[in-house]
């Protein structure tokens, strides 16, 4: 069921994005900046931290979604999957859903997305290495893909499976990880209106780079969560395995929501430097939930987060 | 041969066109960073920069040694060039993390004393102060014999840059496991297999 979330702020409120950064210039020359953005949010219906969650919103331009990329499959430097992603063939396309499901099989991209309503969705990215981003994303709740597979009343977890072709992703001949990636979530979670699957950003086409022909986003968990170019969904009944949490348990728990109150052992959480700032881009706090508090935080009630990383 | 005509270009060659030549990455960095070179995350891109640039030189500062005694190629004279190099781009990729990247203060100590890879790094630059201040003819006449033993932290303070390194990276790299490959060999180098004679 689509449009079940809706953006506090519409594609009205984004700027086109060739001009958007002469306007964030220009804002600053006359130093409205802060000032007019917290007017407007006012205007709008005084959300908590209105003028930082507004200006947290303008999201990034395409450039900075498609050059700066974690995917190790295609190499370990940020640079590497715009360099070499191309080389994914992303037609035909199919996912094979399974597991606890009532209708188990090949699931077609064409025939999933011909059942399915494309909507926009501003969501902000925050990756486990403490920069963000802010995406216009464009596709469709997981909801209802899973609803169209027939969810079994037994399943509790959900399991997601990257592509993986060696001779396509010159990353996989090294075993940074344990190939193919792999990544979960609990059943509720991923039916949240929040949670979606993305085949495009800025309403064109997902690149390759950012997990074409289709990916996972869950904004309130860590970018790595967000698993790419996904060939298989896995319902079960017991939590499934994630690449990132079987190469390193102590560093990367299966929830990993984002959260400014439990470090990584190896840097800070509290804060992140959105991308695109310059060489002298100041930090910012980062958000419990990524700033979706309001929408998530009922899922983990009585739970533990710092024992749940 | 070769070995001959590096020992004949280096002879020629002035230490102080050495230091020209092995400063100049550092404001081509800082101008690449400036106007969009290094990428829409500049900050991490010109830390990460300095510091390979750093081990690099770290590792030519160890090579010196045994390319004199197994390839009869002499570089003693740049040693020091090299040596002061190094200390230099380990010093901007630190003034990068503090005032670019960390920018908090209170976290910086926080980070030092919590994260390990930054322990780490830290226990390297500290080693090489003492290099550093002691890098001159001043020092070398006076501290006489006590002057080579001090320089021996140059063992320790490499292998440190290379296990900084190699701890900071997520998942299985080769990049870092490659640098510590090659500050071991050149240490193992080093090892004496027979005792030396001993001059009563």
């Amino acid at each position: 069921m689509a449009n079940r979330w809706t953006n506090k702020l519409t594609r009205s409120d984004v700027t086109p994005e060739p001009i958007f950064m002469n306007r964030r210039r220009v804002l600053a020359g006359l130093g409205l900046g802060a000032g007019a953005a917290a007017g407007g949010a006012t205007l709008l219906g005084g959300m908590p931290n209105a003028a930082q969650a507004q200006d947290a919103l303008d999201p990034n331009p395409f450039e900075d979604i498609t050059s700066y990329c974690n995917y190790y499959e295609f190499g370990t430097r940020k640079g590497d999957p715009a360099e070499n992603a191309h080389m994914l063939t992303t037609q035909p396309w199919s996912i094979q859903i399974d597991g606890l499901v009532d209708k188990p099989g090949d699931y077609a991209l064409e025939d999933i997305l011909s059942q399915m309503t494309i909507e926009e969705r501003i969501y902000r990215f925050r990756c486990v290495e403490a920069w963000s981003m802010v995406v216009p994303w464009n596709g469709f709740e997981l909801a209802d893909l899973l609803e169209l597979a027939g969810v079994k009343p037994e399943a509790k977890y959900v399991a997601f499976e990257t592509v993986l072709r060696p001779e396509e992703m010159p990353g996989t001949r090294y075993p940074v990880l344990d190939w193919p990636y792999v990544e979960g979530l609990r059943l509720d979670e991923a039916m949240h209106p929040l949670t979606m699957m993305a085949t495009g950003i800025y309403g064109k086409t997902i690149p390759n780079q950012n997990g074409a022909p289709i990916r996972l986003v869950v904004p309130w968990k860590y970018g790595f969560k967000s698993i790419k170019s996904i060939v298989r969904i896995t319902l079960t009944d017991s939590e499934p395995p994630t690449s990132w949490n079987k190469a390193a348990a102590r560093e990367y728990g299966f929830y990993s929501n984002v959260n400014p109150t439990v470090d990584h052992p190896r840097w800070s959480q509290a804060t992140e430097r959105r991308i695109g700032g310059g060489l002298f881009a100041r930090r910012q706090p980062t958000l419990m939930f990524n700033g979706y508090e309001e929408e998530v935080a009922s899922l983990y009630e009585g739970m533990d987060l710092k024992a749940n990383f | 041969m070769l070995a001959d005509a590096i020992n004949k270009t280096a002879r020629r060659l002035p230490t102080w066109a050495l230091y020209l030549v092995l400063a100049l990455p550092a404001p081509w960095y800082l101008y690449q960073g400036l106007t969009g070179g290094l990428g829409v995350e500049p900050i991490k891109a010109l830390e990460h920069a300095l510091g390979e640039f750093a081990l690099q030189l770290a590792i030519v500062g160890l090579a010196v040694t045994p390319l004199r005694r197994w390839a009869g190629v002499n570089l003693l004279k740049f040693r020091r060039a090299i040596g002061i190099m190094t200390f230099t781009y380990v010093f901007l990729h630190l003034l990068v993390w503090l005032l670019l990247d960390v920018q908090i203060l209170s976290q910086i100590w926080a980070d030092i004393l919590k994260r390990p890879y930054i322990t780490v790094g830290m226990a390297g630059f500290a080693l090489m102060l003492p290099l550093v201040a002691t890098s001159n003819n001043w020092s070398v006449r006076r501290l006489g014999a006590r002057w080579r033993k001090l320089h021996r932290l140059t063992y320790p303070a490499v292998l440190l840059g290379g296990v900084h390194y190699l701890m900071l990276v997520k998942g299985f790299q080769i990049e870092p496991l490659a640098y510590l490959g090659v500050i071991c060999l050149l240490l193992a180098l080093r090892l004496r297999l027979t005792p030396r004679p001993r001059l009563a």
